[in-house]
């Protein structure tokens, strides 16, 4: 039931498409697993019996118009919601097997990274910025940095702009050259998982062109989850697609079903572009 | 493509961590350090107050509070009496608000809605710097170059005009009431324009748009929009500057005479409590003595409490009134 | 249609606006007036002997402030050694941990440390370190001044902190660290530029303070050894050279105001100067 024009919007720019047609969850172990999370705001519910698997060394996108929760979830994931007053979570999300919940936080946050929606590049240098979260999880060695620092930077698709400069402050760099240091400074902890917020939300076409290929790259260092507002960037991007809608999640499958053949007819309004 | 071997880093898999893993990653001790600096410094106000109460004990219990209405003040035979201070202390001060308000609160107008902002910046950052002046400077002013221009100018102008009240009745000999209250005015005047300035700044531009679109000229929306607006912070500016005023030391007994007399004579020497603590408090022996100079500390305290008080709620008035 | 003339309303508007810019005038042609007699005055007393030399007794000539200077600088070190650790901390609490209830009974009470006149101050620290020792001392100075440091420390922090984006902490937090690393390493170093002025600030209000020394640290004609014996400041020399009878003492009390005064202002316009240019400095965005 895809327009011709949806199509073309489906194909991927740089990497041949994904094989197979069927949900291919049980083939590899789940990386990240949801089962029935609950996520309460005070006594407001935002987040209703959320299931579902993310697979390792994929992209997932999570898709849905403002306020469905897919941001809400994806915070959960690495427990930054917690920083929210009055707010808890119910059910289990399992890493690898363990549940984040009853782990130590900070352990979950180095081992689940997250990029946010607008860059946050902390007031120091470019260097600092990346090797900030080698130094706080306890590396000091300077060479394990500086070849950290390097790979990081090279896997964000940032290090012939920068190598020259890594004593500058971070922002003196563009938006999308801050955003990518970003990632750079995420990728330095070597995460299992890899949010990412709306990154290019804030960024202009080329800019988040230059993110979207740097993320094919990295998907074979790291599982990657992303919300994103745009439909193309999902279909462009990821393998797996998640829908959501109010708080719950209306249907979770391969990318290509959920735009060219989607079960729920909330997600066939939505992909078609009837609301949101 | 990408590899994912790093050289060295940090293990894929960290424990869950212990005791001795949350304590190195210095959650608990930062916790624990400023949560005890925040205690220790409510305790430090509560020890001051109790200190201040214990001390003054021996003259509550010999004199009770007639201690306050009292005005011999004789260290050598034991009769203590805190009138003369009190009084110094009103007066001076009612003086420095009388002669600091209107001057304050005319440039404080002046800087907020006339002055060109490149002028008003520089000559707030000028007046904030005046605030910043030591206290014990303006008494070096004050000896040498104030109370030798109100002997010479100001006190045969005011006797001439005014020599038929007794405020300004009796010989003048430079340290006086009047000295001292002239000295805390040029103290205290930076805190009121400083203080009304910002209030006025506050008061929203459409207020003062809406009255020019009428065709009111600029004075007349200053005087019948904008200060209004802003009269509640405006009275709270000068309730600061009195707490100020108040416990001004320095300046005050270098120029006020320090004499523990009530005169109705602005120009006759006069004290202050805070002069008086600073004066006579190092040579003083006895516990009843000490105890009246602590005694007197206290009143101040509980004075400068109050007046602050006032104030603070004036001034969150007007921040809630525009906000 | 108003019943008023034009004329009369135009002049009162005039007169009035010109009587504002007057007083405005007056105020700052006070601190010009200040700056310039001090300059004058203390500038022509001041000599090298004032820096190098112990005072000596009046009608003798060479006399100096070398031991008051160097006690002023002794007891503003103690003081901020004890005011600016606990405030700061203090600050941090409130900014970063602290519950609506707690901090609203913290500000206030660091408002009210705040308004205590410092004559006040200098008896608590008498009655808490003079009376037990039995003698004046350096470090009862030290006391009371550290404890007059520590309010504006409290707001100084709390301020600066709060303003730092919360995108940062989140940022860092997303790495692993903890919420202590964090606000060391992100939060503070961030909003530095500020506590170093506001700390600035601190220290010349209290440099400038001469009543809570009077009976703690007292004065000393000669050298004061370590922290336990009365010492000579700047600030208490000028009050006693000024009172004193004999002109000389009052020449030097005017080279010390200078010096006084230079100081403090010094460090008050270095301290705005940061301040401007700091975060404009630091995102250029």
């Amino acid at each position: 039931m895809a327009t011709p024009q949806q199509q073309q919007a489906l194909k991927p720019p740089v990497v041949a498409p994904v094989e197979g047609s069927e949900v291919p969850k049980t083939q590899v172990m789940p990386k990240l697993d949801a089962k029935n999370l609950d996520f309460y705001y005070g006594s407001f519910k935002a987040l209703h019996g959320i299931t579902l698997s993310i697979c390792t060394n994929k992209i997932t996108a999570f898709i849905g118009p403002s306020g469905c929760g897919k941001s809400t979830f994806l915070r959960t994931m690495n427990r930054m919601n917690e920083t929210v007053r009055n707010s808890r979570a119910e059910g289990e999300i399992l890493l690898d097997g363990e549940n984040i919940l009853a782990m130590d936080v900070t352990d979950v946050r180095r081992r689940v990274g997250m990029v946010f929606q607008k860059s946050n590049p902390f007031p120091k240098t470019i260097f600092d910025n990346v090797a900030y979260g080698l130094r706080v999880n306890g590396v000091h060695k300077r060479s394990v940095i500086q070849e950290t620092v390097e790979r990081s930077l090279q896997h964000a698709a940032l290090w012939t702009e920068v190598k020259d400069k890594l004593s500058k402050p971070a922002s003196a760099l563009s938006g999308g050259q801050q955003q990518r240091l970003c990632i750079a400074r995420a990728l330095a902890v070597q995460p299992e998982v890899l949010l990412l917020d709306e990154p290019c939300s804030a960024l202009d076409p080329i800019a988040t062109l230059k993110i979207e290929e740097l993320l094919f790259q990295i998907k074979d260092i790291t599982t990657i989850v992303i919300v994103t507002h745009n439909m193309q960037q999902a279909a462009r991007l990821a393998d797996y697609t998640g829908f959501f809608l109010m708080g719950k999640l209306i249907e979770f499958d391969d990318t290509r079903k959920i735009f060219q053949n989607p079960s729920k007819k909330e997600t066939e309004d939505y992909v078609t572009g009837r609301f949101g | 493509m990408a590899t994912s071997t790093y050289v060295g880093g940090i293990p894929p898999r960290p424990a869950v961590r212990g005791f001795y893993g949350r304590l190195r990653g210095g959650d608990e001790i930062a916790y624990l350090t400023t949560l005890v600096c925040a205690i220790g410094i409510l305790l430090i106000v509560a020890l001051i107050v109790f200190m201040l109460w214990t001390n003054s004990q021996p003259t509550v219990k010999t004199f009770g509070w007639h201690f306050l209405v009292t005005s011999t003040w004789d260290p050598n035979n034991n009769q203590f009496g805190a009138l003369p201070f009190i009084y110094g202390t009103c007066v001076t001060s009612f003086l420095a608000l009388l002669i600091a308000v209107p001057l304050g609160v005319a440039a404080a107008i002046f800087l907020a809605e006339m002055a060109p902002p490149k002028l008003s910046n520089i000559f707030t950052f000028l007046i904030e710097l005046l605030a910043a002046v030591p206290s014990v400077i303006y008494g070096l002013l004050g000896i040498f170059i104030l109370v030798p221009l109100i002997r010479d100018y100001l006190v045969p102008v005011l006797r001439a005009l005014f020599g038929w009240l007794p405020i300004f009745q009796g010989d003048f000999y430079g340290v006086s009431l009047l000295s001292a209250g002239l000295v805390l005015s040029v103290m205290v005047v930076p805190f009121i324009i400083s203080v009304s300035r910002e209030v006025l700044l506050a008061v929203p531009v459409e207020q003062r748009e809406a009255a020019l679109a009428v065709g009111a000229t600029k004075w007349e929306t200053t005087w019948q929009i904008v200060l209004p607006n802003a009269s509640t912070g405006i009275i709270g500016s000068v309730f600061l500057a009195l707490a100020r005023a108040l416990g001004e030391t320095m300046a005050v007994t270098m120029v006020v005479g320090n004499t523990p007399k009530i005169a109705a004579s602005l120009f006759a020497p006069g004290y202050s409590i805070a002069a008086v603590i600073a004066n006579e408090f190092a040579e003083a022996s006895g516990s009843l003595y000490v105890s009246s100079l602590i005694f007197l500390g206290l009143v101040l305290f509980g004075l400068t409490i109050i007046i602050n008080g006032i104030a603070r709620i004036m001034i969150l008035m007007t921040a809630r009134g525009s906000a | 249609m108003s019943t008023h003339t034009s004329v009369t309303r135009k002049l009162v508007n005039a007169v009035m606006l010109s009587l504002s810019a007057v007083c405005t005038v007056l105020v700052v042609g006070v601190l010009f007036f200040i700056l310039g007699y001090l300059l004058w005055n203390g500038g022509r007393s001041l000599n090298l002997a004032f820096f190098t030399n112990l005072p000596k007794p009046s009608g003798e000539t060479g006399g100096g402030m070398a031991n008051a200077i160097v006690g002023s600088g002794k007891i503003l070190l103690l003081a901020t050694a004890i005011g600016v650790p606990i405030g700061f901390c203090a600050g941090v609490y409130l900014s970063e941990y602290s519950g609506k209830a707690f901090a609203f009974t913290l500000r206030y009470t660091v408002d009210l440390l705040n308004g205590v006149p410092s004559i006040v101050i200098g008896i608590v620290a008498y009655a808490l370190v003079v009376r037990p020792m039995k003698h004046f001392s350096a470090l009862a100075g030290g006391v009371a001044l550290g404890i007059m440091m520590i309010p504006i420390a409290v707001r100084t922090t709390e301020e600066f902190l709060r303003a730092v984006p919360n995108s940062l902490r989140e940022g860092a937090m997303a790495l692993g660290a903890t919420k202590a690393k964090t606000i060391f390493t992100v939060v503070v170093p961030a909003a530095i530029a500020g506590l170093t002025s506001g700390m600035m600030l601190n220290l010349a209000r209290v440099a400038g303070e001469t009543a809570p020394l009077l009976f703690t640290a007292l004065g000393n004609m000669f050298w004061s050894r370590g922290w336990l014996q009365p010492i000579a400041t700047l600030p208490v020399m000028i009050y006693n050279y000024a009172i004193a009878p004999e002109e000389d003492l009052h020449q030097q009390a005017w080279a010390a105001g200078f010096v006084l005064l230079t100081l403090v202002l010094v460090i008050n316009v270095t301290a705005r100067l940061i301040i401007a240019r700091g975060p404009a400095g630091s995102s250029r965005r």
